[in-house]
């Protein structure tokens, strides 16, 4: 698959296709990939790399890269599809200055998953027909690699690319995933239970701001929490349930818009299961005024910016608050 | 030297415990290493290192420095300090107990930080020597020595006995503190585990990275370089990289106006955030570009400038782990060294 993408991408560079490609750029260990982008054949023969370990969203650059002069090429997943296309809804991007090539999704794997096991000083990681066999400093470990699946990928909601200009590989279905069994178990809790869910795990937030700087739908030119002459910029939390309030507002803010993309919990250093929060939304939403999935379509109204008589009255919410 | 059974660990934290405030780095029920307050039972990690580094026990990432509190015309100015009760660190991995040295050069020399005095004059580190390094560590660059740690005293595990040995007065005040409990023991099983250890060292991914051309008489050719448009491209411009880190230590004072009065805090700052060292005039650094090539310069050419040579980096890797899009300063110094 990577040489048939390298070969692809050199051919639209050379015929004047495109001016730039985005993807993704080998590190110094088997799994550290950077996103980058590419400007010539040399730099994509020498470093680009599409493996299990190629993770990353890389839509959210065209919000910048698409501004610029010239076409450029991006190579997205099919969860990354959706990314776009909520992106190009909301006018954040120049969709005609966006050359895409849909490629096959995941499963990625998650390299703390592996090192959770305790393994370490890794070496290589080699996916020999679903057993990692990993070489290490400290001799060669294997494991399935079922259980180093990252979890975005583990309940993955759709092998469809929802847009694209050609496909590389086949294209695949939207699937029946699992992805609200877990927001079903918190919201099967007590309110005491899920309260005490949500501090344990939010109490842990350092405010680095990666879910939000990695956010495909947060892409306000200035966050009311970077503003100064918001009132509410600040770098320290003014008490200890301010983190908690933080993500509930970022949650509420992109409700409606959020893909369920899983960037937000992949990046989060302190391991806080942030999609969670989103999750529920998309639950909800899906429930009081039917399914809905961001990022299907680009022309559609959504459901928190529309209204039709059928719409839930505001009481549900007070109703299912009581408890 | 001087030794104690691994199977007794608890009963050496509870004497420790029961004179001073004990942290040990323990897991979490995520799984990640953290330094939490010892209690019965509490055991200390298997893992090589904590996630988050151990700076925050004499620089925690915020703190009230004064309140005010008006009254008419009057202005009353209330000092937060407090004293801090001795504590004791255990368990500090080589990289972290350098760290202390390279914030103590910031902190301490004139004007002394009197709030991060306080506790570093409370604190005692105990540290524990490397067996099973990361490929992620470079602590090596940095001169550090995974298996002979700095701190006030020394800690090494054979498997069998945990050995300790005080490397200035506070940590033989330590150790004497605990003495009943310790025994002399032989080395001669340590100095295999230090052997072999060394070797693995030698081997790891990093073990060739070097300083050689960073350091403070190579600002101009740094920062003119052209590579930085292409490293810092892809920067999410969050504070990851600089929360998890040990030396980072940049902070923004503030006022924060409670309604019933003022409160000046102090927090970690960024230089990845668009408003770092923001000031009446507005702001230095205006591009992500400026504020990415500030981390790095400021690790390896203007600490260095301003510290006899010495780097701001310690090598513990916790970067190259926990960036979103893992870019890092091995990845950047590697870059940089290539002409």
């Amino acid at each position: 698959m990577q040489e048939a993408m390298i070969k692809r991408a050199k051919e639209l560079l050379t015929d004047g296709s495109v001016k730039r490609v985005i993807g993704w750029k080998r590190g110094e260990f088997a799994y550290d990939i950077t996103p980058a982008v590419f400007e010539s054949a040399e730099e994509l023969d020498k470093d680009f790399v599409f493996d299990d370990f190629t993770s990353a969203n890389v839509s959210k650059y065209l919000v910048k890269e698409s501004k610029k002069e010239g076409k450029v090429l991006v190579f997205l997943k099919p969860c990354d599809t959706y990314s776009l296309n909520q992106l190009t809804k909301e006018h954040r991007v120049d969709r005609d200055n966006i050359y895409v090539i849909g490629i096959p999704g995941g499963p990625k794997l998650d390299i703390e998953k592996i090192k959770a096991k305790g393994i370490t000083g890794i070496l290589s990681v080699k996916n020999d027909n679903y057993t990692l066999k990993i070489e290490t400093l400290y001799g060669e470990e294997t494991m399935p690699f079922s259980e180093a699946i990252l979890d975005k990928c583990a309940s993955c909601k759709s092998k469809k690319h929802v847009t694209y200009d050609e496909l590389i590989g086949e294209d695949g279905d939207v699937l029946d995933s699992d992805r609200f069994d877990m927001v079903e178990k918190l919201e099967n809790m007590t309110a005491q239970e899920r309260y005490d869910f949500w501090r344990e795990q939010l109490s842990k937030c350092i405010r680095c701001n990666a879910c939000r700087n990695v956010c495909p739908a947060c892409t306000c030119e200035k966050c009311v929490f970077d503003n100064p002459n918001s009132g509410v910029e600040n770098k320290a939390a003014s008490d200890s349930f301010e983190e908690n309030m933080f993500h509930i507002i970022r949650a509420f803010h992109v409700a409606g818009r959020c893909t369920d993309c899983g960037e937000c919990s992949r990046v989060c250093p302190q391991n806080i299961p942030l999609h969670l929060l989103n999750r529920k939304f998309i639950k909800d939403i899906n429930s009081l005024y039917g399914e809905y999935q961001a990022g299907a379509d680009t022309t559609s109204r959504a459901p928190l910016t529309d209204y039709t008589a059928d719409d839930c009255e505001a009481s549900i919410v007070h109703e299912r608050g009581a408890e | 030297m001087l030794k104690i059974s691994l199977s007794r660990l608890e009963e050496l934290f509870a004497a420790i415990a029961e004179k001073q405030t004990l942290y040990i780095p323990s897991d979490r029920a995520d799984g990640a290493a953290e330094f939490t307050k010892w209690e019965p039972g509490k055991a200390l990690t298997q893992k090589l290192n904590t996630l988050r580094s151990a700076k925050d026990f004499f620089f925690p990432q915020t703190e009230n420095i004064v309140d005010f509190k008006m009254e008419g015309k009057n202005i009353q100015v209330i000092d937060q300090r407090s004293e801090h009760e001795d504590f004791v660190i255990f368990g500090v991995r080589p990289c972290d107990a350098r760290s202390f040295t390279i914030l103590d050069k910031v902190f301490l020399s004139e004007p002394v930080d009197s709030f991060y005095k306080n506790r570093r004059d409370h604190g005692t580190v105990v540290t524990m020597a490397c067996s099973r390094p990361a490929e992620t560590c470079f602590c090596g660059t940095f001169g550090i020595d995974a298996t002979e740690p700095e701190g006030d005293a020394a800690c090494w595990s054979d498997g069998e006995d945990l050995f300790i040995k005080a490397n200035n007065d506070k940590g033989q005040a330590f150790v004497d503190s605990i003495s009943s409990l310790l025994e002399e023991g032989d080395t001669a099983k340590l100095d295999q585990v230090k052997a072999k250890t060394k070797e693995i060292l030698s081997r790891l991914p990093l073990a060739n990275l070097s300083t050689a051309t960073f350091g403070g008489d190579t600002l101009n050719e740094h920062f003119n370089s052209e590579k930085w448009a292409e490293l810092s491209e892809s920067c999410l411009g969050c504070g990851t990289c600089t929360f998890v880190c040990p030396t980072c230590q940049c902070y923004d004072i503030k006022d924060f106006n409670t309604g019933n009065g003022i409160k000046r805090f102090r927090c970690w700052d960024s230089c990845m955030y668009s408003d770092f060292t923001k000031m009446a005039h507005g702001n230095p650094r205006t591009s992500q570009l400026e504020r990415f090539r500030q981390r790095f310069m400021h690790k390896l050419v203007y600490f260095p400038a301003n510290n006899n040579g010495e780097f701001g980096c310690v090598g513990c890797g916790r970067c190259l782990s926990k960036c979103p899009i893992s870019m890092n300063i091995v990845k950047v110094m590697k870059a940089l060294e290539v002409k």
